[in-house]
C-alpha cells in the first residue's frame, strides 16, 4: 500500500527526486542546444559544398571559354577533331 | 557508430527506472528506524555506486588509450569521468538532503560512503581544469589519462581510509546496514540496474554527440581546402 | 643507478646553492604554528588536535615544495637534455622522488623539534622510534604523489594552482592515516600507536608507489 504520510519527510524525499529527475532535464536541454548547433553546422557545411559545387562549374564554364584558341590551334594541326 | 543501440537502450532506461520508483513507493517496506525518508536510499546509494564504477571505468579506458594511443579510447575515458562527476554532484547533493532529513544537520561527517564522495569529487573536479589548461592535444590526452588512472586507483584506497576512520561503536547514521528485508533489496537492485542502465545512455548518447562534431569539424576541414 | 644518483645529486646541490625551497618550507611551517596558535586560541594541544596539527602542516609544506620540484627542469630545458640521455625514464622518478624525500626529511628536522617546543603539551614525551616509522612511511607516500601531481601540473598553463588541487585530496589517506598514528602519542597518558594505520600508510605507499613506476614515463613522451 503507498503510504505517504505528507508531513516533513515527504518534502525532503520529494526534495531528493526532484533533483534527480531535474539533472535529467537539464540534461536533455543541454542535448537540445547542442542539436540545434549541430544542425547549423550541417546547414553552414550544406551551403560550403553547394558553392563549391557551383565554383567548379564555373570553372569548368571558364576553362571551356578559354580552350578555344588551343583547341582551335590543335584542331589546325590536324590532332584533335572540332569540339561540339 | 555510438548511436546505433541508444533507442533500445534508452526505453530500457526509462521503463527500468520507472519501475524502480514505482515500486519505491508502491511497493518497499517502510523502514523501522528512518521511517519515509529512508526512501531516499534507491536514489542517493545507486548514484553513487554507479559513479564510483564510471570514475574506474574511465580509469580503465585511460590505460586502453596509453596502450593503444587511439584517440577513442581518451573520449570514451573524458565521457565517463565528465558523467561520473554529474552524477557525483546529484550522490551529494541528494546525501546532504538525507541528512538533513535524518539527522538535521545539513551534512555528516559520520557517514564514511558520503565523506569518501567529497573527497573524490574535489579531485575529479580538477580533471577537467587540468585538460583544457594542456594546449596540445597529444599532450593533454597523455596527461588526463595518466591523471585518470592514478584518480581511479585512489578511488578503492580512500574509502578504506575513510572507512576505518570510523570509530566502531558508532552505528552508521544513514545508509542500510548489511541485511536488508529481501523486498528492499530487490527494489534497490532495480533502482541500481536502471541507474546503471541510465549511465550507459547517457554515456553512448555524449559518444554520438562528441564524435558527430568531430566529423563534422573534418568535414568542414575538407570542404573548405580546395 | 648511476643516472639516479647524478640526478639527485644535482638537485640536491642546487638546492644547496639556491636554498629555495627548503627554508621555504621550514619557514612556512613555523608560521603556521603560529597561525594555529592564534586562530586555535591555544597554548599547548594534545592528542588528536596536536596530531592534526602537525599533519596538516607538514601536508601543507609538502605542496609548498612540490610546485617547485620540476619548475628548473621544465625551465630550462632539462627534459629534453634527460630524454636524449640513454638512461632509463624511470630514473628521473626514482630520483625526484628521492630529492622531494630528502627535503621532507630536512623539513621534518626542523618542523617536528619546533613543534614540540611551540605547540605540543606535557604529554610523557612521545616515543621516538615509533614516531619515526609514522613519519618515514608518510614522507614516502608524500614523496611519491607529490612528484606525480608535480610532473602532471608542471604542464599545464595554471601550474600553481594545478598542482595543489590534485596533491591535496591524494593525500588525503596519508594524513588520516598519520594523524590518527600519531595521536596516541602525542595523548597525556601516552597510548601506543595502532598498527591499522601503519598498515594502510603502508599500503597505500605500495600502491602509488606501484603506480608510479607504472605511468611516470607517459609525463616525460614529447
Amino acid at each position: 500500500m503507498p503510504a505517504l504520510p505528507l508531513d516533513e519527510a515527504g518534502k525532503y524525499v520529494a526534495g531528493a527526486y526532484v533533483v534527480f529527475v531535474a539533472m535529467i532535464l537539464i540534461y536533455v536541454v543541454i542535448m537540445a542546444i547542442r542539436l540545434q548547433r549541430i544542425e547549423r553546422e550541417v546547414a553552414e557545411l550544406d551551403e560550403l559544398a553547394a558553392r563549391k559545387e557551383r565554383e567548379e562549374s564555373d570553372h569548368r564554364e571558364e576553362d571551356d571559354l578559354e580552350r578555344p584558341d588551343a583547341a582551335r590551334l590543335s584542331q589546325d594541326a590536324g590532332l584533335e577533331a572540332p569540339r561540339r | 557508430m555510438h548511436g546505433k543501440g541508444l533507442r533500445g537502450l534508452s526505453i530500457a532506461t526509462a521503463a527500468t527506472l520507472v519501475t524502480a520508483f514505482a515500486l519505491v513507493f508502491f511497493y518497499a517496506p517502510l523502514d523501522a528506524d528512518q521511517g519515509f525518508v529512508q526512501k531516499i536510499f534507491y536514489l542517493h546509494v545507486p548514484m553513487a555506486i554507479v559513479a564510483l564504477c564510471g570514475f574506474i571505468f574511465g580509469g580503465i579506458c585511460a590505460i586502453g588509450f596509453l596502450r593503444t594511443r587511439d584517440r577513442k579510447w581518451d573520449l570514451r575515458s573524458y565521457v565517463a569521468i565528465h558523467l561520473s562527476l554529474i552524477l557525483g554532484v546529484g550522490v551529494l547533493i541528494t546525501g546532504s538532503i538525507w541528512a538533513r532529513a535524518s539527522w538535521g544537520h545539513w551534512w555528516v561527517w559520520d557517514e564514511p560512503t558520503l565523506v569518501s564522495f567529497l573527497i573524490i569529487f574535489l579531485l575529479y573536479a580538477c580533471y577537467q581544469p587540468l585538460r583544457f589548461s594542456i594546449e596540445d592535444p597529444d599532450k593533454q590526452a597523455r596527461y588526463a589519462a595518466v591523471f585518470a588512472i592514478l584518480a581511479g586507483a585512489f578511488v578503492p584506497l580512500n574509502f578504506l581510509a575513510v572507512r576505518l576512520a570510523q570509530p566502531l561503536a558508532h552505528p552508521r547514521v544513514l545508509g542500510a546496514s548489511g541485511n536488508l528485508p529481501s523486498s528492499m533489496e530487490f527494489v534497490f537492485l532495480v533502482s541500481l540496474a536502471g541507474m546503471v542502465l541510465l549511465f550507459i545512455t547517457l554515456w553512448k548518447y555524449e559518444m554520438a554527440a562528441k564524435q558527430t562534431r568531430m566529423r563534422l569539424k573534418s568535414l568542414r576541414q575538407r570542404l573548405l581546402s580546395p | 643507478m648511476r643516472a639516479v644518483s647524478a640526478l639527485v645529486r644535482k638537485d640536491l646541490l642546487l638546492e644547496l646553492r639556491t636554498k629555495e625551497t627548503v627554508p621555504a618550507m621550514a619557514l612556512f611551517a613555523l608560521v603556521a604554528y603560529v597561525l594555529f596558535h592564534f586562530a586555535l586560541h591555544r597554548n599547548a594541544l594534545e592528542g588528536d588536535l596536536a596530531a592534526g596539527v602537525l599533519w596538516v602542516t607538514i601536508l601543507l609544506a609538502t605542496v609548498l615544495g612540490v610546485n617547485r620540484l620540476f619548475v628548473a627542469e621544465r625551465e630550462q630545458g632539462g627534459f629534453d637534455g634527460f630524454l636524449l640521455a640513454p638512461v632509463d625514464r624511470t630514473a628521473m622518478l626514482a630520483a625526484k622522488v628521492t630529492a622531494l624525500l630528502c627535503f621532507l626529511v630536512v623539513l621534518e628536522l626542523i618542523a617536528v623539534p619546533a613543534f614540540f617546543l611551540l605547540l605540543l603539551g606535557p604529554s610523557a614525551g612521545p616515543a621516538f622510534p615509533e614516531l619515526l616509522l609514522i613519519l618515514v612511511l608518510a614522507d614516502i607516500g608524500l614523496a611519491v604523489v607529490g612528484t606525480l601531481a608535480a610532473g602532471l601540473a608542471v604542464q599545464t598553463r595554471a601550474r600553481d594552482l594545478i598542482g595543489p588541487l590534485v596533491t591535496l585530496p591524494l593525500l588525503v589517506p596519508v594524513v588520516l592515516a598519520a594523524a590518527r598514528a600519531t595521536a596516541p602519542l602525542f595523548s597525556a597518558p601516552a597510548g601506543g600507536v595502532e598498527a591499522k594505520w601503519l598498515a594502510v600508510l603502508g599500503l597505500y605507499d605500495l600502491v602509488f608507489v606501484l603506480l608510479a613506476y607504472a605511468v611516470f614515463d607517459f609525463l616525460l613522451e614529447d
